[in-house]
C-alpha cells in the first residue's frame, strides 16, 4: 500500500471483549486497558487532534505550558473555517499566527484558505478519521466524526493546548444512550428531520455527558452523508459523542484513505443507560422553531410562516448530496422576491464538485447566492448575518437567540429539502407539496 | 486556593447557551476584554457594566450549552464573576471553566431559592451554599481530578508544575 502525506498511523484493535459499548471499546484502547466502565476517569492517547481558528486562542496557554513542541505533528490537522476569507485585518492576523505556528511545528496537514473546508467535513471527506480512534476537535460539532465509528469529542482552547503538549486528554467514560430508529420516512424527508425529531422529543440536554449511539434499520440504510447529520446534532442533545457502528457503508466511504479498515460495533450484551426507540415510518419533514433546537413542530404546523432569508450551509447540511437536493428543486424555479437564499458548501472539494455537476449554474439562474465554504453565517460571524426581526430558515444546527446575527432574528432549523422549498415560496413550505 | 466565596447573585434560566454569553460576532479577536464587555449583551445590553467583582451566577439546567468557545467562561471570569452555580452544566463549558481555574458547581434546586441581588455564601470544600433564608444547601463535591485542576489554579499551571517535576526528577 502506497504511503501518502498525512496518512494516519494504523490502529490495532484490542482482543475482542464482551459487554462493552462502542465508546467504551475506543476509550479502553486509548487508555491501554482491557476494559473501562462508565464513570471511570481515564487518560486517553489521542489519535487525531484537529483544530480551526480556536488554535489562535490555544496558542497562549500552549506557550505557557512550555513544552515548546507539539507531541506529534503527524497526528494534528488544522484548517481555517470560521472566518474564510478573513473579513477583518485582526482576523487576517489571527490566520497568520496559525499559519506560522503550523509551519514552525511541522504540521503538514494544514489546509490553508483555498484548500479549506468546515473542519468536520474536511476530516471526514479526506479520510483522516477512522473507526476505533480517539478523535479530539476544537469545536462542539466534532461529534459528527463519530459517524465513522470513532470516539470524537469537542473541547475548548485550554484543553486543546494540553492535547497539543501531551497528546493525552482526561475523559470521564460516558454512559451510552442508544437511539434506535426504524421505519421508512415519507418522501423528501431525511436524517435532519429524524435528528430534529429525536432532539424535540428528548430535549436539548437529554444526553448531557453521555455517548449517543444510533442503531436500527433506518440508520443502517442511511448513506454516510445522512449518518453525519445524525451524529453532528448529538451536540444539540448535550452528548459528549455520537457514534454509529462502522460497517460496509463506512468501509466504502473511507476506502480512498488507504487506511486499514477495522469495523466496530457495541457488543450484544453491552450496557446502555437508556434506549430511545423511534418509529419514523411515514414521518414527514420537521422544523425546530425559535429559539431552541428542541422546539419542534412538524412542517405542516409552521407552513406559511413568511421568511426573509433561507440558508443552506454548515457542517450539518452542506454536503454535495444536500446541494443536489437544492438544485433539484431550484431547476426552472426562482427564489421568491424579497428573499435571499444563500448556499455555502461545507468544503472546497464540495464546491468543485458542485461546479462540475452544473449545480452552481442552477443556483445562479434561480437567483441564489453561492459562496466559498465557511462557518460564517451559522454562528453569526460574517458573510451572511441576520438583521433584527429577520426570519430565517436554515439547514444549520442551532437557533439560540443571536446565533446567526441579531438577537431578535428568528431562526427555524430544517432539512435542505424544506429550506429550498421555502426559499422558492417565500414562506415555510412542506417540500412534498412543491 | 480560595474555597469560600461570598457574593451577589445574578440569576438565569435553563439552556443558557454560549451564544447568549458571548455572541459569535465578537470572537474575531483573542482579547479577553472584548469578550467581557459584551457578555450577555443579547440578554441585557448593560449587564457587563452592572456586574461587580465577586458576583456569582446562579442558573438552571444545561448552562453553557452550544459552542465550544472558551471565550464564554473567559468573558465571565474577566468580569470578576467568582463562581457559577447551576442545576447542571453543558460538558464543554464545564471543562473550559475548570481549566481556567473558574469554580463551577452543580447545585440542584438552588436556582428556585434565590433571586438576583441576593447574597449567598459558597463553601467549595464543605460542598455547601448558604442562602439568605439562612438555609444551607448541600451539593456533591467536585470529583478529585477536577478539584486538582482547580486547586492548581487551572490546567495550565497544573501541567507546568507536572512538566517541571518531570524535568527535575
Amino acid at each position: 500500500m502506497a504511503m501518502f502525506i498525512g496518512r494516519a498511523a494504523p490502529v490495532h484493535p484490542p482482543i475482542p471483549m464482551t459487554g462493552q459499548t462502542m465508546s467504551e471499546k475506543v476509550l479502553a484502547r486509548a487508555s491501554h486497558a482491557e476494559s473501562v466502565r462508565p464513570g471511570q476517569i481515564i487518560d486517553g492517547d489521542v489519535d487525531l487532534l484537529y483544530m480551526h481558528e480556536m488554535l489562535a486562542m490555544a496558542l497562549l496557554p500552549f506557550n505557557e505550558i512550555g513544552t515548546m513542541k507539539v507531541w506529534d505533528p503527524e497526528k494534528i490537522v488544522v484548517t481555517l473555517d470560521h472566518w474564510v476569507p478573513p473579513p477583518t485585518p485582526e482576523i487576517a492576523k489571527m490566520h497568520q499566527s496559525i499559519r506560522e505556528f503550523c509551519r514552525k511545528q511541522g504540521i503538514r496537514r494544514f489546509h490553508d484558505v483555498g484548500d479549506h473546508g468546515i473542519v468536520h467535513q474536511l476530516i471526514a471527506e479526506r479520510g483522516y478519521a477512522h473507526p476505533w480512534q480517539l478523535v479530539i476537535g476544537s469545536d462542539s460539532h466534532t461529534n459528527m466524526v463519530g459517524a465513522v465509528g470513532a470516539f470524537a469529542a469537542g473541547i475548548g482552547a485550554t484543553d486543546t493546548a494540553a492535547v497539543m503538549a501531551k497528546g493525552q486528554l482526561w475523559l470521564r467514560v460516558p454512559e451510552t444512550m442508544r437511539v434506535d430508529i426504524r421505519g421508512t420516512l415519507s418522501e423528501r424527508t431525511g436524517a435532519k428531520d429524524v435528528i430534529l425529531k429525536v432532539i424535540g422529543t428528548t430535549g436539548d440536554d437529554a444526553a448531557r455527558y453521555a455517548a449517543v449511539e444510533f442503531t436500527g434499520p433506518t440508520v443502517a440504510a442511511f448513506p454516510m452523508n445522512e449518518r453525519f447529520v445524525l451524529c453532528n446534532m448529538t451536540t444539540e442533545m448535550g452528548a459528549k459523542v455520537g457514534m454509529i457502528a462502522a460497517d460496509d457503508v463506512t468501509k466504502e466511504y473511507l476506502a480512498h484513505s488507504g487506511h486499514e479498515f477495522e469495523p466496530i460495533r457495541s457488543d450484544d450484551d453491552a450496557t446502555f443507560l437508556k434506549t430511545f426507540a423511534f418509529d419514523v415510518d411515514g414521518m414527514g419533514p420537521q422544523v425546530a422553531c425559535p429559539s431552541n433546537p428542541a422546539n419542534l413542530k412538524p412542517v405542516e404546523d409552521v407552513a406559511g410562516t413568511k421568511i426573509d432569508v433561507a440558508f443552506l450551509g454548515s457542517c450539518t447540511n452542506a454536503r454535495i448530496e444536500d446541494l443536489r437536493i437544492a438544485a433539484e428543486l431550484l431547476r426552472g424555479e426562482k427564489v421568491a422576491p424579497g428573499v435571499r437564499f444563500q448556499i455555502t458548501p461545507a468544503s472546497q472539494i464540495i464546491y468543485r464538485q458542485a461546479l462540475k455537476e452544473g449545480l452552481v449554474e442552477v443556483f445562479m439562474d434561480a437567483g441564489a447566492t453561492f459562496t466559498s465554504s465557511t462557518c460564517g453565517p451559522c454562528f453569526g460571524g460574517h458573510m451572511g448575518t441576520l438583521a433584527g426581526d429577520e426570519v430565517c430558515i436554515s439547514s444549520t444546527n442551532r437557533n439560540y437567540p443571536g446565533r446567526m446575527g441579531s438577537p431578535t432574528a428568528q431562526v427555524y432549523l430544517a432539512s435542505p429539502w424544506t429550506v429550498t422549498a421555502s426559499a422558492i415560496h417565500g414562506e415555510i413550505t412542506d417540500p412534498r407539496k412543491v | 486556593m480560595q474555597t469560600r466565596f461570598e457574593g451577589r447573585v445574578w440569576t438565569f434560566g435553563d439552556d443558557i447557551s454560549t451564544d447568549h454569553i458571548i455572541a459569535g460576532k465578537y470572537l474575531g479577536t483573542t482579547d479577553p476584554k472584548v469578550f467581557a464587555e459584551h457578555a450577555f449583551e443579547s440578554v441585557d445590553p448593560t449587564w457587563a457594566k452592572k456586574v461587580q467583582r465577586g458576583d456569582m451566577i446562579v442558573a438552571g439546567a444545561n448552562f453553557g450549552c452550544g459552542s465550544s468557545r472558551e471565550q464564554a467562561p473567559v468573558a465571565l471570569k474577566t468580569l470578576g464573576i467568582s463562581a457559577i452555580l447551576a442545576n447542571s452544566f453543558a460538558r464543554i463549558f464545564f471543562r473550559n471553566a475548570i481549566n481556567l481555574g473558574f469554580p463551577v458547581v452543580e447545585c440542584a434546586g438552588l436556582r428556585d431559592r434565590v433571586k438576583t441581588g441576593d447574597t449567598i455564601e459558597l463553601d467549595l470544600a464543605e460542598g455547601e451554599v448558604r442562602i439568605p433564608s439562612g438555609q444551607t444547601l448541600k451539593f456533591t463535591p467536585l470529583p478529585a481530578n477536577v478539584l486538582e485542576i482547580l486547586e492548581a489554579g487551572g490546567l495550565v499551571p497544573k501541567l507546568r508544575k507536572e512538566l517541571h517535576t518531570e524535568s527535575t526528577a
